[in-house]
C-alpha cells in the first residue's frame, strides 16, 4: 500500500472518542438501555390494569407480606453497596477487599432469591395464585366476608406474579454470573487495578436490578 | 480494562440514605394519616429519588459523559409516552 492509498483510507475528520467506554461496558449500557423499556413495559401494563380493573385493588399489606419483602428490599441495597464497594477495592488495587465484597454481594444477591422463593410459597400456602384466589383457602374466605376485594384479585395475581418472576429471574441471573466470576476470576486474582473491566460491567447489571426493585416494591408493595 | 479514575463517592453515605428513605417510605405508607393521592405522591417521589441515587452514584452516571447518560435517559421519556398513550386510548 501506498503512503497516498493510506492517506485516503484515512476519515476525512478527526477520530472521536465517542462515549468513552470500553466495548464491553457500552454493550451493557445498550442492553440496559433495553431493560429499561422492557420492566416499563411491564409496569406500565401493571398500571393500566389497576387502573382499568373491576371494583377495588387490594389495600398495601392485605395479601402481601411486607416486613418480610422490606427486609428483602434492605438486603439488595445492602448488596448494592458491597459491589461498589468490591468495584472501589479493585479500582484502588486492593484484590483481599475486592474477594470479600464480591462475596458479600453474592451472599445477599443469593439471600435475596431465598427470600422470594419464601414469600411465593408463603402466598401460594395463603391461596395467592397468579390467577388470583385459590377455592377453600385463607384468602378466599377474606374475599368470601368482604375484607378483600374480589373482582381485581386475578389480574393483581398476574401482575404481582409476572413483574417480581421476572425481576426475581434477574437476579438468579445476576447471582449465577457473579458466582462464575467469582469463581474464574475474582479468586485466582486475575482482576488487577489495570483490568477490572468485568466487576464494572456486571456491577452496572446488578445496580440497575437493585433500581428496578426500589420501583417495584413501592409501586407492587405499598401503594 | 478500566474506566476514567474519579475520587469514590461516600458509598456507605448514601446507603445509610437509602436505607432511611426506605424506612422513610414504610412509614408514609403505613403510619402517615395523609390523602391517598398525596401519599401517592410521595411514595412515587422517594422511590425515583432513591432510583437516582444509585443510578448517579452507585452506576457512576453522575461521572459519565453526557452522550453515555443519555443512552439510560433517552428510553424513560419514550415509556412514558407509551403509558399515557395507552392509559388515554379510551378517551379517543
Amino acid at each position: 500500500m501506498t503512503t497516498a492509498d493510506a492517506r485516503a483510507m484515512q476519515p476525512p475528520f478527526p477520530a472521536e472518542r465517542g462515549v468513552d467506554a470500553y466495548n464491553t461496558k457500552l454493550g451493557m449500557w445498550v442492553f440496559l438501555a433495553s431493560e429499561v423499556m422492557f420492566f416499563t413495559a411491564l409496569i406500565g401494563a401493571y398500571i393500566i390494569l389497576r387502573f382499568g380493573a373491576p371494583g377495588e385493588w387490594a389495600r398495601p399489606g392485605t395479601v402481601l407480606n411486607v416486613p418480610v419483602t422490606a427486609f428483602n428490599t434492605f438486603l439488595l441495597i445492602c448488596s448494592s453497596v458491597s459491589m461498589v464497594k468490591a468495584y472501589a477495592s479493585i479500582a484502588d488495587g486492593n484484590q483481599k477487599l475486592l474477594k470479600f465484597w464480591f462475596l458479600v454481594t453474592i451472599i445477599c444477591g443469593a439471600s435475596f432469591v431465598g427470600v422470594q422463593a419464601y414469600e411465593y410459597l408463603h402466598l401460594i400456602h395463603r391461596g395467592f395464585v397468579p390467577s388470583g384466589v385459590r377455592d377453600g383457602s385463607e384468602l378466599a374466605e377474606l374475599v368470601a366476608n368482604g375484607t378483600l376485594p374480589g373482582a381485581s384479585l386475578g389480574l393483581y395475581g398476574s401482575t404481582f406474579y409476572t413483574m417480581t418472576g421476572f425481576h426475581g429471574f434477574h437476579v438468579t441471573c445476576g447471582v449465577i454470573s457473579m458466582i462464575y466470576l467469582y469463581l474464574t476470576k475474582v479468586l485466582p486474582g486475575k482482576y488487577t487495578q489495570q483490568n477490572y473491566g468485568g466487576v464494572e460491567v456486571i456491577g452496572l447489571y446488578w445496580h440497575f436490578v437493585d433500581l428496578v426493585w426500589i420501583i417495584l416494591f413501592t409501586i407492587v408493595y405499598l401503594i | 480494562m478500566e474506566s476514567v479514575q474519579h475520587k469514590h463517592p461516600p458509598y456507605l453515605l448514601i446507603w445509610l440514605y437509602l436505607f432511611l428513605l426506605t424506612a422513610a417510605e414504610l412509614g408514609l405508607a403505613f403510619e402517615l394519616p395523609i390523602s391517598r393521592n398525596l401519599k401517592l405522591l410521595l411514595l412515587l417521589g422517594t422511590a425515583l429519588w432513591k432510583a437516582l441515587l444509585v443510578a448517579m452514584f452507585f452506576m457512576h452516571l453522575k461521572f459519565e459523559k453526557w452522550n453515555l447518560r443519555m443512552l439510560f435517559i433517552i428510553p424513560l421519556p419514550l415509556a412514558v409516552i407509551l403509558v399515557l398513550a395507552v392509559i388515554t386510548e379510551k378517551i379517543w
